[in-house]
């Protein structure tokens, strides 16, 4: 007699175990399945050189909820924080850099009008994103086969608007749309603040500044501000340990975890989701599936099209996934100088930027296939508020990449334009160079490097063109279109079968929200019970 | 050369120099683009040839695909309602495609023209929704609507004309058979189908062979009264044989723009094409639960009280509108007034007794006539010829 499961999870990452530890405290009988040897997905650290470890995803945390963080116990189970309100900054080739915390912005020769402008901006745009946050933290409203909960979710969201006030609900319509380069022009002068801002706006999409949808993503990003993060916050130990304690947290809740289980697919009886089918040949059954892939890969390779009927297949098809960040990491014999920053500023967030345009031709370049020339970056030095990551004296430093495409002609090992380099070790040399720009002699500390292109981020994370977000959050994919029309509200559109993932509403960015959501309706439809 | 004159907006059949010689009324209608006969003489001659003798429609305006590979069938399985697995090789079966929700596409019939190799006529352009279809399967989808011209040959004596232009053996082909003959170096295919209800046979052959087809055929067919047929005299032997006509009995789901306007195949008396024991194909879990909660609609084939056709009548029961009328004629073989009409749930069953509403007009004056109608079970022209085999010569 074979174990029986009320619910099959498929992948381990934060958001399948937020969702796997939610079912397993309402007292179902969870498998969690997950391809690789550790659970976390994107929240995952790894040993990338000897002695060296990184966040080999997502680096920063600034955006996990904090009620998730409570049910989770995630403290108890492990959970502690290197750094936290790290602010931002912005490096300038000269040294005048500008720093960026909360409602904050000073250096830079930023002028007091400027500085002013962004108080104001700050707190505007904190009072969308708290409104946004409220909807992020149900399941999105059906707008034509509405029920009751439905209806009165969106009279809340209705009523949320009312309450900013006349000018700001007007202003709040006039600006969600649109991008944020015409945004930032209206309200700022400074070329570095308008292009940090910018940048928070793009980050881990395929969008420039003057892409529509861009304003909608940095509120997205300020979510976090509601749930309590002023600056990004560093996990001790590498994101891998907030992974590490989610799945504590949910084996602890009951739910059992299956590492180096890849599910080769989910097995379909008379259109219904009926159990899964691992990489080894081995079957197993539930109830319900609760997919914390992507959900193209859900659809396309896991259930596959032709269990499906045609428009659904259209709509998966259809889900514009692809991504634009790569990662790379550093293993550096010795601390970085970076041009006009002390020690202590090494441990923030170091963003290279130097204005819009700078980051719009940078995206110019994703859009024909190519990687960017001059490339805008996100830069963490973790072993400097979290020295266990490299062997004492060393440091590791990570960075997020913009932009690169999921594949450049001839691929990642396909012979770039110089003679004897792959895109991979030109791309590589490109961002080292832009890098050492601003921190001189880096080169020579380098003593192993890595980069992970979108192609490796969507291998090794599961992640269908290497986004983030398991599809752009861009407004024809959020809400009740995410991820696409019939698969909403963590529905598949296919009975049995739930989806959990980054790609479900809200979106991604270890928040842990979607996972919630999901197994708040998976309960409400008292399935698997 | 053609002249300039010669050059129209209207596309040609493979057939018209031989269609535009016959049509001696000179009257034209569009048929997805094509320039096709309503009536080449007299409409009721030309229904009579249908039923009487033999007649010839040019089919080529119809949309043919052609779907090869070796996921083919699992493909038309997924997209269509009825199992195609049960629609061997040398077989064609009549099917409906339906949208997610449930809603009828288009009709048409499927061909099995060898292994992974199908041929599927449908009556809307399809090749969009085709592709789509493709998701995830390994097949091959063509558009030959123009590569393959076509006649149909229907009618009690159109076996024995086939006959005499040489295709021996044609009397074994069973109804829904698939055949084939060398034709001056090229490849004739007969299938027994067609749209009359009659003994019939349909003639799928390469374009520039088109004309040569038509003259042997009309050659061979003289002593037997052959003629050809335009689409006004088709209209009357489909009503009388009880077919549906797309886009005129049921609008096309995809191309209906308004909620509520297309149909299930439940909704159109089309329930015994869908097969429930498939796990998935289109429209699937739209019409489980439509079985589950009931359908809106019923498709209901009236016989209607005198001799005035019920065209777009309101039907009434107990002086309520519960339905329109979609289709109707007056049928000369079955002597009888037809009239297909979508009836509103729960009425129209077999045997409920209904009123057309009937508007009509005699030399500039209209008149309402209430004509009592029943729903009947089935269509009124059916005679044993039409599956019999051999058919007989007539």
């Amino acid at each position: 007699m074979t174990d029986s499961y009320d619910v099959i999870l498929v992948g381990a990452g934060h958001n399948g175990l937020v969702c796997a530890a939610y079912l397993a405290r309402s007292g179902r009988k969870v498998l969690v399945l997950e391809a690789s040897d550790s659970p976390g997905g994107a929240a995952a650290s790894r040993e990338f050189a000897p002695g060296y470890s990184v966040s080999s995803c997502a680096q920063w945390l600034y955006q996990l909820h904090p009620q998730v963080a409570r049910d989770l116990k995630l403290e108890q189970h492990g959970l502690a924080l290197a750094a936290r309100d790290i602010p931002s900054v912005l490096l300038d080739l000269g040294g005048r850099h500008l720093s960026v915390l909360g409602s904050l912005a000073e250096g830079a020769g930023l002028g007091d009008e400027d500085r002013d402008a962004y108080k104001q901006f700050h707190g505007k745009t904190l009072k969308y994103a708290r409104l946004l946050s409220r909807v992020f933290e149900a399941r999105p409203p059906k707008l034509v086969e509405a029920d009751l909960a439905d209806r009165f979710a969106l009279v809340k969201l209705g009523l949320g608007l009312k309450l900013l006030g006349r000018e700001d609900m007007s202003e709040l319509m006039r600006i969600v749309l649109g991008n944020m380069y015409d945004l930032m022009e209206e309200h700022f002068t400074s070329e570095q603040l308008k292009a940090l801002l910018s940048f928070d706006s793009v980050l881990g999409s395929r969008m420039g500044p003057r892409t529509p949808n861009t304003v909608f993503a940095y509120l997205y990003r300020r979510v976090g501000d509601v749930f309590g993060y002023d600056g990004v916050a560093q996990v001790k130990g590498g994101m891998g340990a907030l992974g590490a304690a989610m799945a504590a947290s949910a084996q602890a809740a009951g739910a059992q975890l299956r590492l180096g289980s890849r599910v080769s697919s989910i097995d379909m009886f008379n259109g219904r989701a009926v159990g899964v089918t691992l990489a080894s040949g081995e079957q197993l059954q539930a109830p319900v599936i609760v997919s914390n892939a992507d959900p193209v890969t859900t659809f396309e390779k896991l259930v596959g099209f032709r269990n499906m009927e045609t428009g659904m297949a259209r709509r998966v098809s259809q889900v514009r996934s692809a991504g634009g960040a790569a990662k790379l990491h550093l293993a550096l014999k010795g601390l970085p100088r970076f041009t006009g920053l002390d020690e202590a500023q090494l441990g923030q967030r170091l963003v290279i930027a130097p204005d819009m345009n700078y980051i719009e031709r940078a995206f110019n370049a994703v859009k024909y296939g190519e990687y960017s020339a001059a490339p805008a970056l996100d830069i963490s030095i973790p072993t400097v508020n979290d020295p266990a990551g490299a062997p004492p004296g060393c440091h590791v430093l990570s960075a997020i990449v913009q932009f690169a495409p999921l594949e450049p002609a001839g691929g990642w090992d396909g012979a770039s334009a110089t003679p004897g380099e792959s895109h991979r070790e030109h791309f590589t040399r490109l961002v080292l160079a832009k890098i050492a720009e601003y921190a001189p002699g880096i080169g020579e500390q380098v003593v192993a490097s890595e980069l992970l292109t979108p192609a490796d981020l969507e291998r090794d994370f599961g992640m269908k063109g290497g986004h983030w977000h398991h599809g752009e959050l861009s407004l024809d994919q959020v809400l009740m279109a995410r991820p696409f029309p019939g698969a909403t509200q963590y529905g598949s559109g296919l009975d049995g079968l739930y989806l959990c993932s980054a790609g479900t509403h809200p979106g991604g960015g270890v928040m842990g929200l979607a996972g919630r959501n999901a197994a708040g309706e998976i309960i409400r439809r008292g399935a698997g019970a | 050369m053609k002249s300039a004159s010669d050059q129209t907006m209207m596309l040609r059949t493979p057939f018209h120099s031989r269609v535009a010689a016959a049509c001696e009324l000179n009257a034209w209608g569009s048929w997805k683009g094509y320039t096709t006969p309503t009536a080449y003489t007299d409409v009721e001659l030309e229904y009579f040839a249908i039923r009487s003798t033999t007649g010839v429609f040019d089919l080529t305006p119809m949309n043919k695909y052609r779907i090869t590979g070796p996921d083919a069938e699992a493909y038309l399985n997924r997209m269509v309602t009825r199992d195609v697995s049960k629609i061997r090789v040398g077989r064609v079966g009549y099917t409906v495609w339906c949208n997610d929700a449930g809603q009828v596409m288009d009709d048409g019939t499927i061909f099995h023209l060898g292994d992974n190799d199908y041929r599927l006529c449908a009556f809307a352009r399809a090749i969009d929704w085709l592709h789509w279809c493709a998701l995830g399967f390994d097949v091959t989808v063509v558009d030959e609507s123009d590569e393959v011209a076509a006649l149909a040959v229907q009618g009690p004596t159109s076996c024995a004309v086939l006959l005499a232009m040489g295709l021996a053996g044609l009397e074994q082909l069973k109804p829904f058979g698939l055949t084939s003959f060398p034709f001056e170096g090229d490849t004739l295919t007969v299938s027994r189908t067609g749209f009359t209800g009659d003994l019939g046979y349909e003639l799928w052959i390469a374009p520039d062979k088109a004309e040569l087809l038509w003259d042997r055929l009309f050659e061979a067919g003289r002593p037997y009264i052959i003629k050809p047929f335009g689409s006004d005299a088709l209209e009357m032997a489909r009503i009388e044989a009880g077919f549906l006509q797309a886009g005129v009995d049921f609008v096309p789901a995809e191309s209906a723009v308004r909620n509520g306007r297309s149909r299930s195949p439940f909704e159109l008396g089309l329930g015994w094409l869908v097969d429930m024991d498939k796990p998935v194909f289109n429209g699937r879990r739209a019409l489980q639960r439509e079985q589950a909660e009931g359908s809106r609609y019923r498709f209901a084939m009236l016989d209607v009280e005198g001799n005035k056709p019920a065209q777009h009548s309101f039907i009434l029961k107990g002086g309520k509108k519960v339905g329109t009328v979609t289709s109707a004629a007056w049928c000369p073989t079955a002597k009888t007034n037809v009239a297909f009409a979508q009836i509103e749930m729960p009425h129209g069953a077999v045997g409920d007794e209904l009123v057309a509403e009937i508007y009509y007009q005699r030399e500039l004056q209209w008149t309402r006539v209430l004509a009592p109608c029943t729903v009947i079970g089935a269509p009124v022209f059916n005679p044993p010829r039409r599956r019999a085999v051999p058919p007989g010569s007539f």
